[in-house]
């Protein structure tokens, strides 16, 4: 049972996994980071209020955030066969992740930056800082201990819906526990592989909870 | 001397859920170039949108603010963002970037106007200097005393050589010790390197600690301007007298509304003495001249711009006879008295 080739299978899980959660966090990033920036700049209070702009990628991040991800894998083959030139496999699932992932981690943005104080915001406009200024060195880097702890929080969850990917055959851990522990009934395989899962979430969430707490200077 | 800063007839309206709300009435106000100019008032009486409006953080609805000789309003986003690195800002919270050390802070203003990393380095280190802090550099705000973030927002806010400073309830949120020594460095930057100051503030005491000029405000309407020294002496607003005589802070006081509530009940009078008459036993000579009590119902002696100022008030006795006397035995001595009226409160 504990066959060489289950450990290969398994380790393979492992970095098909990794692989999968790592790059569709990054494009995500890519993604809801200027979206997440965006909400909070063009909100009415914000630095450049902006009504039509402001509701356009409110109501996108709304609806994009309500479709439950299994349907939204599907909706979005003919994007991934565009994008990847196949909907099957790792890679392909990199695409209904990053989609799934973008609008979420642009709320998670959009909430951190607005916890940076409006004085500090007078203050550098008071200096003649300009609106990418504000953003680049103030917002980004006042808000950076709540924006990895989004982070944190994001990876996990894009961990665990690159698990659900395992269903179209998108490979990962999750492949793994279907494959085995529900069409097989293997269920040994399955409890190794969600133990794998969990603690694939606790190595993340430690690493940013150690990375929040050295960057945060706002404790003695 | 030229007016640095020169508002005529600005209007500030808020546009909110429940209607239009007019923070500001009309206001017209010259700073001159080198003044410690005050702006005192009550809380929501609009001096902290007046002073946000001198460098355009709040867009006045009508009117115009000229400063170093240019209309705020005529600028461009580019050229406001120049004029404003002219203009040094503190605010009561200082609002030090948090994530950054003390250096960094003080280099911020300095970077965004694209001055090379060691050029603000060193222009920093003075400044740091100037503040006491030199040896900060490397701590982070939050380990620092409120004293010495103002400090350091005093700093970061003259980093850019400024021509004017303002300066938004600055000491509100300081103990009156470190409150001290916040003014006395202000007053420093004003004489040494001739910086302009616009001070906003509750507190009396701050205005007469450091101001030359003083304006009050009430409602959004500039009821009386002046030096302090006149304004100090002869209040002619009712806002501008319950501002002295009371003091907001001690206003608070129960022991003071005994008093203020005590000063309704009879005619009185307060005096000011200059410096010469307070070596004299003015009111021990009155009393043994006219022979008639009176009552001392406050005595005060306070520091207006460096001179002593006492101030006194009196209660007197009922027969206006001898009220007369007592008014004229005190303006022959050459002290400034008025009648004070019910309405201190």
């Amino acid at each position: 049972m504990w066959s060489s080739t289950v450990i290969e299978m398994i380790e393979k899980g492992i970095l098909e996994s990794l692989y999968m959660t790592l790059f569709s966090t990054l494009f995500a990033y890519v993604i809801g980071l200027p979206w997440g920036v965006a909400l909070v700049v063009f909100n009415q209070n914000g630095l450049k209020p902006n009504k039509v702009a402001y509701r356009v990628l409110d109501a996108l991040a709304n609806i994009m955030r309500s479709i439950p991800f299994l349907i939204l894998l599907i909706l979005l083959i003919p994007v991934t066969i565009f994008v990847v030139g196949t909907s099957i496999g790792t890679t392909a699932t990199i695409v209904p992740l990053t989609v799934a992932a973008a609008p979420m981690i642009a709320r998670m943005v959009e909430s951190s930056i607005q916890e940076v104080d409006s004085g500090v915001i007078e203050a550098a406009q008071s200096m003649g800082a300009s609106n990418w200024q504000i953003i680049l060195h103030v917002l980004l880097v006042e808000a950076r201990v709540s924006l990895i702890a989004g982070a944190t929080i994001s990876i996990g969850t894009i961990l665990g819906y690159s698990a659900m990917a395992g269903i179209v055959g998108g490979g990962g851990l999750g492949d793994i526990a279907i494959r085995y522990g529900y069409y097989r009934y293997q269920k040994d395989i399955m409890i190794v592989t969600v133990v794998l899962l969990v603690l694939l979430v606790q190595l993340f969430q430690f690493v940013g909870n150690v990375t929040a707490v050295k960057l945060d200077k706002r404790r003695r | 001397m030229s007016s640095i800063v020169s508002v005529s007839n600005l209007t500030k309206v808020f546009s909110t859920k429940d209607g239009d709300f007019e923070a500001l009435k009309g206001i017209d106000l010259d700073v001159e170039e080198g003044d410690i100019y005050g702006i005192i008032g009550m809380s929501g009486a609009g001096k902290s949108t007046l002073v946000r409006c001198f460098n355009f953080l709040e867009r006045p609805t009508g009117g115009h603010v000229v400063v170093e000789g240019r209309d705020l309003a005529e600028l461009s986003d580019k050229e406001l963002r120049e004029q404003r690195s002219r203009i040094g800002m503190i605010f009561q919270n200082f609002n030090l970037l948090m994530q950054k050390n003390v250096m960094d802070n003080v280099c911020f203003p300095l970077t965004t106007r694209g001055v090379k990393k060691s050029e603000a380095r060193k222009r920093a280190k003075e400044l740091l200097k100037t503040v006491g802090l030199e040896d900060k550099a490397k701590s982070y705000p939050a380990q620092l005393s409120g004293g010495q973030k103002q400090r350091v927002a005093i700093a970061r806010a003259l980093a850019t050589n400024p021509r004017i400073l303002l300066c938004d309830e600055a000491t509100s949120a300081l103990d009156p010790q470190t409150t001290a020594s916040i003014l006395e460095l202000l007053k420093r930057i004003n004489k040494e390197m001739g910086i302009t100051i616009i001070v906003i503030t509750h507190q009396m005491s701050v205005v007469r600690e450091i101001c030359n000029r003083v304006a009050i405000i009430e409602s959004g309407r500039l009821v009386e301007n002046g030096t302090v020294e006149r304004v100090f002496t002869h209040p002619k607003s009712r806002a501008a007298r319950k501002l002295i005589i009371g003091g907001v802070e001690e206003l608070d006081s129960p022991d003071a509304n005994r008093i203020i509530e005590e000063l309704h009940e009879e005619k009185k009078i307060r005096i000011v003495f200059s410096e010469n008459s307070s070596y004299e036993p003015v009111i021990s000579n009155m009393i043994m001249t006219i022979g008639s009590p009176v009552n001392i119902l406050r005595a005060d002696t306070k520091s207006v711009n460096g001179t002593a100022k006492g101030e006194m008030i009196l209660g007197l006795p009922s027969s206006v006879e001898a009220q007369d006397r007592i008014i004229d035995y005190l303006k022959e001595h050459n002290l400034e008295v008025e009648e004070v009226t019910g309405d201190v409160e």
